[in-house]
């Protein structure tokens, strides 16, 4: 899942010096990287040596090897296939619904009176006690799934929008309405550029709660997906199918989460390097 | 020619900002309003600029009552307030939109040029000092070719140097079009160096109080005999706009100190 994009704050605050410049570029990343390949290495060896049948916690090799075979045989592309639809589907919906909604309460205070206080009150709510009345609504299949994720990516993206657009800085504006801006060029011009950066922000969240949630859905009965995978993998005993959908929902949880920072990154080149390093 | 009728402001909170302010002021004419803080000039300037509307009175332009921002008035505000997410050379041409983009990039160009800052064309805004982006702030009002171009306290968050700078920027450009300047200040050097006219403000409600023609010629010399003599008299008469609103104030401050404020 996407939390990797958050692991920077460190580096930003130390201010190395132009010889440390070298070290802290490339030398500093691969420390973080020491640990998992120590502990890796370490249980491959442990099995090879016989320490341990590695039945239930398989070495690095057998789930390369489980890995390989399911992308050879086309399954993993046909769950991932499933799994990424659903993802699109739900965050899709979610982003529209969260940014209409947001953008109008943010702009208006009668609709933020209005519609705040309900949709901070379903936001209490965990996600996930939706699923039975969903399933009784919707049905087992696509539709409630996309929906729970809908439901997830909905929230941040909604609290993104309306905070964003609520704080867009009033002597900005100002200067939009002494160039006699009308609505749309007040949108077009000022609020929307304005909006930009916390929104690329609603949206990395929104996505990463999009693939948290996929799993929930997929895991209320679901013939393919990675988390048919992951139920299929636990019924069969077979982890290190587990661990191979596992890391298929890392994969592409970081992929889509660097695609809206690379798509964005264009737009946002205006900011203080220092607010988005992590790109 | 630009005239304010009897205009004053009461904001919905009830504060009497501004009473009965009426003046008129030539094409071409540089004049500053100086007065202590919250004594209307601010709200003044906005009610030119239709960005408020006044409770009393009107703002007339070239004989037409200016009710919303207008497009031969332009407007510098004490912060630049550049876009930050436009380039320096967009920022200037923000209010060209309308023209054709041959005509809008002369314009930027030439904007860009008598500012000094032709080499910062694609710069961001945050690349900028304070007073290089005060700069693009005043070229980006100043390029629609207003006819009346007001400003507030525009050089009052710079340090002295860069000021005193700007100040001579600012009436070259003023030189090439001749616009109508109204120019907000607390720095009373600034008004003599910069207007032909100066107003005095009192403030509770805010309204003028005294009026000064410096008649200085130009280019002014700020180590001139008569250039101190100005500035004396207006110091004298904001410490007299002081002294009948509240004496304590008044004895506090020795006369002429200029440390009214
Ligand atoms: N938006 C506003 N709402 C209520 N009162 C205001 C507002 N703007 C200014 N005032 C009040 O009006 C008076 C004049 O303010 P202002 O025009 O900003 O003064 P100046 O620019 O001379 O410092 C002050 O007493 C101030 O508190
Ligand atoms: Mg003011």
């Amino acid at each position: 899942m996407s939390v990797g994009g958050m692991s920077i704050a460190a580096d930003d605050i130390e201010a190395a010096p132009a010889q440390r410049a070298a070290w802290t570029r490339y030398a500093k990343p691969v420390l973080g990287l020491i640990v998992p390949v120590v502990l890796a290495v370490g249980w491959e060896l442990a099995v090879r040596f016989g320490l341990s049948n590695g039945r239930l916690v398989p070495p690095p090799s057998v789930i390369y090897a489980t890995f390989m075979e399911l992308a050879r045989a086309g399954e993993l592309q046909r769950h991932a296939a499933a799994t990424v639809a659903r993802v699109a589907a739900g965050f899709g919906l979610g982003v529209a619904a969260g940014t209409v909604l947001g953008a109008v309460t943010g702009y208006s205070s009668l609709t933020r009176r209005l519609l705040d206080p309900t949709l901070q009150a379903l936001r209490a709510i965990p996600s996930i006690a939706w699923v039975p009345l969903f399933i009784l609504w919707l049905g087992i299949f696509e539709a409630s799934k996309v929906t729970l994720i809908a439901v997830g990516v909905f929230f941040p993206v909604y609290l993104g929008v309306m905070g964003a657009v609520v704080s867009v800085d009033r002597k900005i504006v100002e200067v939009g309405r002494a160039f006699r801006l009308s609505g749309a060029g007040m949108i077009r011009r000022i609020l929307l550029p304005a909006v930009l950066p916390s929104y690329v922000v609603a949206l990395r969240s929104g996505l990463g709660l999009g693939w948290m949630f996929v799993v929930a859905a997929e895991f209320m009965g679901a013939s393919e997906g990675l988390g048919f995978l992951l139920v299929d993998g636990q019924q069969l005993g077979k982890p290190a199918q587990i661990v191979a959908a596992i890391v298929a929902f890392a994969v592409l949880g970081k992929l889509t989460d660097w695609l809206i920072v690379g798509l964005t990154a264009p737009l946002l080149r205006w900011e203080d390097r220092a607010r988005h390093t992590e790109a | 020619m630009l005239q304010l009728e009897g205009v004053g402001k009461t904001y919905p909170n009830g504060a009497h900002a501004l009473e009965g302010v009426s003046f008129a002021v030539e094409p071409g004419e540089i004049v500053a309003i100086v007065g202590g803080s919250g004594c209307g000039k601010s709200t003044m300037l906005r009610a030119i600029a239709g960005l408020d509307t006044p409770s009393r009175g009107r703002v007339v332009l070239d004989g037409a009552t200016v009710t919303a921002p207008h497009e031969k008035i332009g407007i510098v505000f004490q912060e630049p307030r550049l876009l930050p997410w436009l380039s320096v050379a967009d920022n200037i041409g923000f209010g060209l939109e309308h023209l054709p983009k041959a005509e809008r990039v002369a314009r930027i160009g030439e904007a860009l040029r008598r500012v000094g800052l032709a080499e910062k064309a694609r710069a961001w805004p945050r690349e900028l000092s304070g007073g290089q982006a005060q700069r693009v702030a005043i070229a980006r009002a100043l390029v629609p070719r207003p006819e009346v171009l007001l400003l507030d306290e525009p050089f009052s968050a710079l340090d002295a140097f860069t000021r005193a700078d700007l100040q001579e920027h600012l009436l070259d450009l003023w030189a090439d079009l001749r616009p109508t300047l109204i120019l907000v200040t607390h720095d009373v050097e600034e008004a003599v160096v910069l207007a032909d006219r100066i107003y005095v403000m009192k403030p509770r409600p805010g309204r003028l109080f005294e009026e000064i023609v410096t008649g200085l010629p130009r280019p002014r010399d700020r180590q001139s005999v008569r250039f101190e003599t100005a500035k004396k008299q207006v110091l004298a008469a904001l410490d007299r706009s002081l002294a009948r609103n509240s004496r304590d104030k008044a004895d506090e401050a020795p006369a002429g100190a200029g440390m009214w404020w």
